[in-house]
């Protein structure tokens, strides 16, 4: 439902902000530099080489980050502050070439292993997420027996949650095995969402190369456990004719790969419209350049970052049921048996 | 166009995956297994320490159900001693009221002989005075009369037969 008004909004915002786009070209060179909401929420939710803050005075302050390149088999480390060249146009260092957020060499085979803006968000929710949990820990071990105390009665009920509602209803007595592997999804996840709400964080979770990894690695782990009986359910689905054999094995077959892609759309599309509606409602107050609109927009903007706090749960809880329903579906065993 | 997709965004693509990686074995390691150790062994402990309560709970009530046994056991025993006791007193009162009836029939019997003999003794006297009496007065009458005719001594005769009679 939550994602239907998503979308919706997301769509009239998106048509608003390109039909302003359209009129803004038309009229081009007539103002020095007109406000782009389209092209500032796509700068927004897209990762980025260097960790922009905020502009002053036509200054763009930013955080240098590392660029890490394998250029024909080199490797090249350096700041991304090297990088020299006017504020929209391509930037260069040496033979580099960065233009919209892709480097290039002429006549070089170039790997970008950059640390991005996303992938040093992601190092900060891990670093937040070992800290945290090892203060858990910490709090298991000081009050052994005990109630829980502090940070670990904030943590206990999620991971009892999760083990209870989430792990034990689709795993059964396998859970034990995968907990560590659901707990760490939902928590990875989850932390990621949380510091992509942060105003001049990135939108880590809200990239489809952040979730495609969570969903790939989801699908080793259930295709890797999978029993015989879920090869069998694929291969030789039991209770189907065999002159149908030939239309559902592929689709069996497809199911494999349609469901870690639908984690990777469902959790990417999530966080990004989040995200898109927030930066469009910020983008009103430049496009209509008044503070009479800025005042809804900050009610609703308030309103919106409640729900994408809330969406940032959701999602991540989302994520681990499902990692948890493939998983439970299979390493189930004996299941002919209940036909 | 796969080629151009992956090449975007291959440094996230590649870090995510190495950082996921580490952070699941870290945390399996060192956080998750010692937090899911904990939370079940407080829970056995709370499991276990329920179970005791309720084990404690209903051997209370047993105890107090067998008190209570004991209590009605001790009170049957109780009426049945009481009235045992009634039963002997009431007994006892009986032969002791028996046992008097009889002592004072006796007593009376007793008395009642001893009554008669007295009576014959007192009469068996009266006679005798009466006989001592009757010499008496016979002799004053005799001595009166030594000169009178035999018809009074044949009369003194008379009645000293019939006293003697009686």
């Amino acid at each position: 439902m939550i994602r239907i008004i998503y979308i919706f909004i997301s769509i009239f915002i998106f048509s608003l902000s390109g039909t302003y786009a359209s009129s803004e070209h038309e009229s081009a060179n007539s103002h020095e530099e007109k406000f782009d909401a389209s092209s500032m929420i796509r700068h927004h939710i897209g990762d980025s080489h260097e960790w922009h803050v905020f502009d002053l005075g036509g200054e763009s302050y930013a955080i240098p980050l590392p660029i890490i390149l394998i250029s024909d088999g080199q490797l090249e480390i350096f700041l991304s502050s090297n990088f020299v060249g006017g504020h929209h146009g391509p930037k260069t260092y040496g033979s580099y070439v960065l233009d919209h957020e892709k480097i290039s060499s002429t006549g070089k085979v170039v790997y970008d292993f950059s640390i991005t803006k996303n992938v040093a968000s992601m190092f900060l929710a891990v670093i937040l997420l070992l800290i945290v949990m090892f203060s858990v820990k910490a709090g298991y071990k000081a009050n052994r027996g005990k109630a829980p105390k502090g940070i670990q009665s904030f943590f206990e009920p999620v991971i009892v949650y999760l083990r209870d509602e989430v792990a034990i209803p689709n795993l059964g007595h396998n859970y034990a095995k995968y907990m560590p592997f659901l707990l760490t999804i939902f928590f990875f996840i989850l932390f990621n969402n949380m510091l992509g709400l942060i105003p001049t964080g990135a939108n880590a979770s809200g990239s489809v190369y952040f979730t495609i990894i969570l969903a790939l690695i989801t699908a080793v782990v259930v295709n890797f456990s999978g029993k015989a009986t879920y090869w069998k359910h694929i291969f030789m689905p039991p209770g189907v004719p065999l002159w149908l054999y030939p239309m559902i094995v592929p689709i069996e077959m497809l199911g494999i790969f349609t469901k870690p892609f639908a984690l990777t759309i469902r959790l990417f599309a999530n966080i990004t419209a989040g995200h898109i509606i927030i930066l469009s409602l910020f983008s009103f107050i430049f496009v209509f350049n008044s503070f009479a609109v800025a005042v809804p927009v900050a009610i609703f903007a308030t309103l919106m970052t409640f729900m994408e706090l809330f969406v940032a749960f959701l999602q991540a809880f989302i994520f681990t049921m499902l990692a948890a329903l493939f998983i439970g579906t299979a390493v189930e065993e004996h299941h002919e048996e209940h036909h | 166009m796969i080629q151009e997709f992956v090449s975007q965004g291959l440094g996230l693509l590649f870090w995510n995956s190495i950082t996921f990686l580490a952070v699941l074995l870290i945390l399996a390691k060192f956080a998750w297994k010692p937090i899911m150790g904990s939370i079940k062994e407080r829970e056995n402990t709370i499991a276990d320490a329920l179970n005791a309560a309720d084990k404690a709970k209903a051997d209370i009530a047993n105890l107090q159900a067998e008190n209570e046994k004991m209590l009605e056991v001790a009170r049957q025993e109780r009426e049945k001693i009481v009235r045992e006791a009634q039963a002997v007193a009431n007994n006892l009162v009986a032969e002791a009221k028996e046992k008097a009836t009889q002592e004072s029939n006796r007593l009376i019997e007793s008395a009642k002989v001893i009554i008669n003999n007295e009576k014959h003794a007192a009469i068996l006297e009266v006679k005798n005075h009466a006989a001592v009496l009757s010499v008496e007065i016979a002799e004053m009458l005799v001595r009166r009369s030594l000169n009178n005719d035999g018809s009074q001594t044949q009369l003194v005769q008379e009645y000293i037969n019939e006293a003697k009679m009686n």
